[in-house]
């Protein structure tokens, strides 16, 4: 009894950020869904006028259908590009040192702010900028290409640049924990290179694919700065389009669309998960 | 295992990897020093410390040095918070205890949902209980809902290892629960809570999503350089982007070496 009540004590200050700053916001941030508003302010009230706007205009839809459809392709890539340098890092660099050396290499680049990594971009990709200059210096393009910057292209390629690291991580993770000498049984009874990876190394990393494809998947889904910045305000997603309301001081239509996003949302982790379980890596 | 085709191939593809990491960060360190007549693209015109000197210009850009100050004390305030919150309940978690699942799973909800909900929430809270939101109340505790999380997961991990030996034989000589604790749990698991403090440290001076709607009036350097990113078309921006690199780089680094000495002295 004494020790539970140790545990409680240790653990109250988590509990009380978490309840101050997420429970309480949560709650507060479903009422307001319901509120009524005018110009000036929230009203409280139990209407269901913003989720019947929300459902019932098309914007959101095809809002919708932007956002899943950069989450799908930025997942895509960064699971490739992402289980490709975890297995480099694992299964091809020898020696702890040199594969802890590596590993920092690919980490310091976070050291950076988001937002400079994503300003970054401009110099290479404008219509100046290096890579046209190099096209056009190579003789293989006449005429700048202007599909690079401030389009769907720069934003995936931003997202990518950002994000892959987070699948990176829990992937090698799972794979460093996989006993060499089950690879070596494979080899030993006669399986190639894609027949070890496709019977024991992705069947072991599943754990560590999940929680990278959760990672990516969520930050995509909830972004409104990536697709803002990349696209010259000429893409949409649902974080821009709740930060949008925001910004016209719609908050009970803002909050409807964010409720939606949250159920969205955790509808996708719960199917990940339900595919692939990760309990035993937490 | 691949064969020498095949290890050539990945080793490309790593390659490329770090050059894409790092090639846009570089960039833009090198065209923050432009010459004063010099635009956002190559080539150099000349060059200057002069978009570093227009950063100091109250007029030129936002207010820098504040918004500066601002986030080294807000991150300074969050490393603390976090350390101490993850460690008191990294050391809860050891044990089960009525509602630890709970807390857990909350926990990690509060790492995947999206940031914007996250600071939408709080600022409507605030907004409803009349509150003023500022940087060093309702943005800390939105960004103590980013970095918590990180904190308490590396906390279980280092704890999942944890050899309880060490504690019983501390205990059997009669040590009471805090000595066990400051004489031989602290010691052994301090690079981890080093590692938290960094973690701490760069998710905070870096946070913009979760911050953005909790801030208040005043702005932090992430906020400051979001706003300029729209208004702002010359250099200065490149400059405003190494110098924080350069502040990141520069607090991680100290850390690290902090940690190496206090390894060499154990």
């Amino acid at each position: 009894m004494r020790g539970t009540v140790v545990s409680w004590l240790l653990a109250a200050p988590l509990a009380l950020v978490l309840a101050v700053f997420l429970v309480v916001p949560l709650v507060v941030l479903v009422a307001v869904s319901f509120y009524d508003y005018d110009s000036f302010r929230l009203i409280p009230d139990f209407v269901f006028t913003n989720y019947i706007e929300v459902f019932g205009s098309p914007v959101t839809w095809r809002t919708y259908a932007k956002t899943f459809w950069f989450a799908g392709i930025t997942w895509a890539i960064t699971l490739m590009l992402g289980f490709w340098i975890a297995y480099y890092l694992a299964f091809v660099v020898e020696g702890t040192g040199r594969r802890t050396l590596l590993f920092l290499l690919c980490t310091i680049p976070f050291w950076t702010s988001n937002l400079i990594r994503m300003i970054a971009w401009v110099p290479f990709l404008g219509r100046n900028g290096l890579l046209n200059q190099a096209l056009l210096g190579a003789g293989v393009i006449d005429q700048p290409l202007e599909f690079l910057l401030f389009s769907d292209f720069a934003v995936v390629l931003a997202f990518v640049h950002l994000y892959t690291l987070f699948m990176v991580v829990p992937i090698f993770n799972t794979m460093m924990r996989i006993d060499r000498q089950l690879i070596e049984a494979a080899v030993d009874a006669g399986a190639d290179f894609w027949r070890v990876l496709r019977h024991v190394i992705i069947p072991l990393c599943k754990p560590g694919i999940a929680i990278g494809s959760i990672f990516v998947i969520v930050l995509v889904m909830g972004d409104f700065v990536t697709v803002r910045l990349m696209s010259g305000g000429q893409s949409a997603s649902v974080g821009l389009m709740i930060s949008n309301q925001i910004s016209l001081l719609q908050y009970p239509a803002a909050a409807a669309n964010a409720v939606v996003l949250l159920a969205v949302v955790l509808l996708m982790v719960a199917a990940i998960l339900r595919a692939i379980d990760i309990r035993k890596e937490l | 295992m691949p064969g020498r085709f095949g290890r050539g191939l990945l080793t490309t593809l790593f390659g490329a990897f770090v050059l894409f990491l790092y090639g846009p960060t570089l960039t833009i360190m090198v065209l923050s020093f432009q010459g004063p007549d010099g635009g956002l693209t190559f080539p150099m015109n000349g060059v200057s410390l002069h978009w570093f000197g227009r950063l100091f210009e109250q007029q030129a850009v936002g207010d820098f040095g504040a918004s500066v100050t601002r986030s080294l004390i807000l991150a300074a305030l969050v490393t603390a918070a976090t350390v101490v919150i993850s460690l008191s309940a990294g050391m809860a978690f050891r044990r089960r205890f009525t509602g630890s699942a709970l807390l857990f799973y909350l926990t990690i909800s509060s790492l995947i949902l999206p940031s914007i909900l996250v600071g939408l929430g709080i600022g409507l809270s605030f907004n409803q209980a009349e509150l003023e939101p500022s940087w060093w109340g309702s943005a800390l505790g939105a960004q103590l809902t980013w970095t918590l999380p990180f904190g308490l997961l590396i906390m279980l991990a280092v704890f999942n290892r944890f050899d309880h030996a060490w504690e019983e034989a501390a205990r059997d000589l009669g040590a009471t629960s805090w000595q066990s604790f400051a004489h031989v749990v602290l010691p052994i698991v301090a690079p981890s809570v080093i590692g938290i403090a960094l973690f701490g440290f760069t998710l905070s001076f870096d946070e913009f999503a979760r911050t953005l709607l909790t801030a208040g009036t005043d702005n932090t350097l992430p906020l400051e350089i979001l706003g300029m990113t729209t208004t702002v078309t010359t250099p200065v921006l490149y400059a405003l982007g190494s110098m924080s690199t350069l502040l990141s780089f520069l607090v991680i680094g100290l850390a690290l070496l902090g940690l190496l000495r206090y390894r060499a002295r154990a």
